[in-house]
C-alpha cells in the first residue's frame, strides 16, 4: 500500500507538470497544442546534449531547456499561431498547424539527435528502501520534490504576478482582459512561451528518470490531453487534478491488476469514456467551455 | 567580353554536367526495397535496416556497381515508412510492386509481416521480415525470409547455457503488450519449461510507451527469479527496465532474444546494465572481419553514428545481392529465388574464416527460409559487448 501511495505520488506530479502547460495554452488561445509531447521530448534533448554530452551542471541543463522551449514557444506563437488565428476563426486550421508542427518537430528530433534512446548520468545515486514497504530511487524522489516545487511556483506566479494576473484574465475573458488594457498579442505569446517552457521543463526533469527518445512526444500528447479531459480543459488546477488521479490510477493498476495482464489502461480508458459521457466538460471544466 | 567569358563558362559546366551525369547513370539501376517502421517508438528497428542498406548500397555504387550476370547495377534503395501500421504496411508492398521492385526488406514486426504476404505472393515479391511467426515462412508460405535468428531458435540456447553454467532455476518474463514481445514470451516460455526451468512470473505486462518501470516490475521482482526475461524489448525500453530492476534490488540475471545497441545501455543504464545478455551480431571483435569493419565506418561517417543492431541487419541486403549473383535470372522473376536458395552459398564477407551466407530454417520451418546469421549471445560489460558463446541455426 505505502508503494503504491509513492508510485502515484511521482507519477502524479510528474503528470501534472505535463498537462499544465497543454492547458495553459488551450486556455489562453484556444488551443489544442498537439505539438506539446514533442516539446516535452526536445526538452528533455537540450538537457540531454548539455548535461549528458557536454557535462555541464545538471541545473544549468534544466535552464537551457527552460530557455530553449520558452523562446521556441514564443517565435512559434508569434510567427504560426498567431497569423493562423487572426486569418482564420476555424478551430481546426490551428488544430492542424499544432499537428503539423508535431510531424516537423519529430523529423527535426531524428535529424539532430537520431533514433536512438538517449539517457544522462543518475543526478543522485542510491535507493530509498523502508523496509521493503517502499522502495524509491532517490533520483526520483528528487525529481517528484522538484516537480510539486514547480507546480507551487507556477500556482504562485499565476496568482501573485502581474503577468499571471494578465494570463488568468486572458483565459476568462479575452474581450474583456483587452477592454481593460491587456496586451492580447504580447500575453498570447507570454503564455504560449510559458506553455512551452513547462513541457521543456518537465522534459529535462524527466530525462534523468526515463531517458528521451524520438518516439515519446506522441504518447506524452495523448497522455496529457487524458489528464485535461479529466481535469477539465483550459483550467489549471484541473490540470493538477488530472495528473495526480492518472498517476494515482495507473499505480493503482499496475500493482492490484499486473496478475490480470496490461488491463491498467484498459479500465482508465473505459472509466474515462464513462466519465466523459456523465460529465464532458472534466472535473473543473465549464459546459459552456 | 566578360559576359562571353561568362557563357561560355556556363556553356563548359552545363556540358562537364551532363556528360558526368550520362558517366553516372551508366550502370542501370536495380531497386531493391525497405518496408519498415522509420518512425514512432520503435523507430530504431526500422532506421537501422533502412541506414544499413543505405550504406551498402552507397559502398557498392561507389566501388563501380554490383555484377549479376553480364550487368553491373547501381544499387538503389527505396525505402517506405509504415509507422508500424499493418495497413500501411500493405500500401508499401504495394509501393513497390508498382515500382517493379520484386526484393524487399522488412517489415520489422509480426503483424505487418502477416499483413503484407498476400500482396507479395500476389505480386511475386520476396521479402525479408524481421518476425518471427513460423507460419510466415512454413509452406504453403513461399515468399518470406526471416531475416534474422528467430527467439525461439535463440532463447533455448541461451536458457540452457545459464542453466548449466550459471545455476538457473527459476526465471520470470516480463514482455510489452503488443504481438512481437507477447509471441516472444510465449515462445521463450515454453523453451524454459521444456529445459525444466521453474517460471515463476509469467503474466505482467506493460505498455509499449512506458517510460517508468517501476511501478510495472515491483510485483516481477517480488518473485525473486534467477533469471528475468525481458521478452522481445526494444532497445529504447531495455536500459530503463534494466535500471528499473536493479534499483528495485534485483540481483539475478537478466536477458533478451533481441538486438540491443550497447551506447543505449550505457547511457541509460550505467553500470546497472553490466551482466546483460542479449542477441548480437558478426561484430565482436573475434569474428568480425575487415569488411564488416569497414562497413562500420562507412555507417558511423554516413549517419553520425553506428548502431549495433545492424550487424545483424547488414545481412538481408547482401543475400538478396548474392543470390541474384548466383542466379541472374531471378532478378524479376522470384521462383527462380526460390529455386537457387536450396543450394545458394557464397562466402561472409562479414565474418573471419570460412563462414557462409546460405539459407537454412528446414528445422524450424520445413524449408530453407531463413538466412543463416550466427547466433552470438553476447554480454553487455563497461559500454561494450563481449561474445558469451556462438552458436548456428539449424
Amino acid at each position: 500500500m505505502e508503494q503504491i501511495l509513492a508510485n502515484g505520488i511521482y507519477l502524479g506530479a510528474q503528470y501534472a507538470m505535463i498537462a499544465l502547460g497543454l492547458t495553459l495554452i488551450f486556455a489562453l488561445m484556444n488551443v489544442l497544442n498537439f505539438a506539446h509531447g514533442q516539446m516535452y521530448v526536445l526538452g528533455g534533448f537540450v538537457t540531454y546534449t548539455f548535461y549528458g554530452q557536454l557535462g555541464w551542471p545538471f541545473v544549468v541543463a534544466l535552464l537551457a531547456s527552460c530557455v530553449t522551449l520558452a523562446v521556441l514557444g514564443a517565435l512559434i506563437e508569434k510567427f504560426l499561431f498567431a497569423p493562423v488565428i487572426r486569418r482564420s476563426s476555424r478551430e481546426e486550421s490551428t488544430m492542424l498547424l499544432a499537428a503539423g508542427l508535431a510531424f516537423f518537430f519529430d523529423a527535426i528530433i531524428l535529424l539532430v539527435f537520431g533514433e536512438k534512446q538517449r539517457g544522462v548520468p543518475k543526478i543522485v545515486n542510491g535507493v530509498l528502501n523502508w523496509d521493503f514497504r517502499i522502495i524509491m530511487p532517490y533520483d526520483r524522489i528528487l525529481i517528484c520534490f522538484l516537480a510539486i516545487l514547480s507546480i507551487v511556483g507556477f500556482i504562485v506566479f499565476m496568482q501573485y504576478s502581474k503577468t499571471g494576473r494578465a494570463l488568468r484574465a486572458l483565459a476568462q475573458d479575452r474581450t474583456a482582459a483587452q477592454l481593460m488594457g491587456v496586451n492580447v498579442e504580447r500575453y498570447s505569446m507570454i503564455g504560449f512561451a510559458i506553455g512551452a517552457m513547462l513541457a521543456g521543463l518537465v522534459g529535462g526533469l524527466l530525462v534523468t528518470i526515463t531517458g528521451v527518445n524520438l518516439g515519446m512526444g506522441g504518447p506524452t500528447s495523448i497522455k496529457a490531453f487524458m489528464m485535461v479531459m479529466i481535469g477539465g480543459a483550459g483550467v489549471i488546477s484541473g490540470a493538477i487534478a488530472g495528473g495526480i488521479i492518472l498517476g494515482f490510477m495507473e499505480a493503482i493498476g499496475l500493482a492490484v491488476l499486473s496478475q490480470y495482464g496490461d488491463i491498467t489502461y484498459l479500465l482508465i480508458f473505459v472509466s474515462l469514456m464513462i466519465f466523459l459521457a456523465i460529465r464532458p466538460q472534466g472535473l473543473m471544466g465549464k459546459p459552456w467551455g | 567580353m566578360k559576359r562571353r567569358h561568362f557563357l561560355g563558362a556556363s556553356l563548359l559546366t552545363a556540358v562537364l554536367a551532363t556528360t558526368t551525369s550520362i558517366a553516372l547513370a551508366e550502370n542501370p539501376v536495380l531497386k531493391i526495397g525497405f518496408v519498415g517502421v522509420t518512425s514512432g517508438p520503435a523507430a530504431a528497428w526500422g532506421i537501422s535496416n533502412q541506414r544499413s542498406m543505405e550504406t551498402r548500397a552507397e559502398w557498392i555504387n561507389e566501388t563501380g556497381g554490383y555484377t549479376i550476370g553480364d550487368t553491373t547495377y547501381d544499387i538503389e534503395i527505396v525505402s517506405f515508412d509504415d509507422q508500424k501500421d499493418p495497413k500501411r504496411a500493405i500500401a508499401g508492398m504495394e509501393k513497390m510492386a508498382q515500382e517493379g521492385i520484386h526484393y524487399v526488406v522488412g517489415p520489422n514486426v509480426d503483424d505487418g509481416a502477416a499483413a503484407v504476404r498476400p500482396v507479395a505472393e500476389a505480386k511475386g515479391i520476396m521479402y525479408f521480415p524481421y518476425a518471427f511467426p513460423k507460419e510466415l515462412y512454413t509452406a504453403p508460405a513461399s515468399n518470406a525470409v526471416l531475416g534474422m535468428v528467430a527467439n525461439y531458435q535463440s532463447g533455448p540456447a541461451i536458457y540452457k547455457h545459464l542453466k548449466e553454467k550459471e545455476g538457473v532455476n527459476t526465471v520470470a518474463f516480463i514482455a510489452a503488450n503488443e504481438s512481437d514481445p507477447l509471441s516472444q514470451r510465449d515462445g521463450g516460455l515454453a523453451a524454459a519449461e521444456a529445459l525444466g526451468l521453474e517460471v515463476v512470473s509469467d503474466n505482467v505486462t506493460y505498455q509499449v510507451d512506458t517510460t517508468d518501470f517501476t511501478p510495472v516490475l515491483t510485483p516481477v521482482i517480488r518473485t525473486q527469479p534467477d533469471l528475468l526475461v525481458l521478452s522481445g524489448v526494444s532497445p529504447a525500453n531495455a536500459p530503463q527496465l534494466i535500471r528499473s530492476a536493479r534499483e528495485l534490488g534485483f540481483q539475478g540475471l537478466i536477458s533478451t532474444e533481441t538486438a540491443q545497441d550497447a551506447t543505449v545501455l550505457r547511457e541509460g543504464a550505467g553500470e546497472l546494465a553490466n551482466g546483460f545478455i542479449s542477441v548480437g551480431g558478426a561484430s565482436t571483435p573475434e569474428i568480425a572481419s575487415d569488411a564488416m569493419k569497414e562497413f562500420v565506418e562507412r555507417y558511423t561517417k554516413m549517419f553520425g553514428e553506428y548502431n549495433d543492431e545492424s550487424n545483424t541487419k547488414v545481412y538481408a541486403l547482401e543475400y538478396i545481392l548474392e543470390t541474384l549473383k548466383a542466379n541472374p535470372s531471378a532478378i524479376d522473376n522470384v521462383k527462380e529465388f526460390q529455386s537457387t536458395m536450396d543450394t545458394f552459398e557464397a562466402s561472409n564477407p562479414y565474418m573471419k574464416g570460412d563462414a557462409k551466407l546460405r539459407y537454412v530454417g528446414t528445422s524450424s520451418f520445413g524449408q530453407k527460409r531463413q538466412v543463416a546469421v550466427p547466433l552470438v549471445v553476447n554480454v553487455y560489460q563497461d559500454g561494450e559487448f563481449k561474445t558469451l558463446f556462438v552458436a548456428e541455426v539449424d
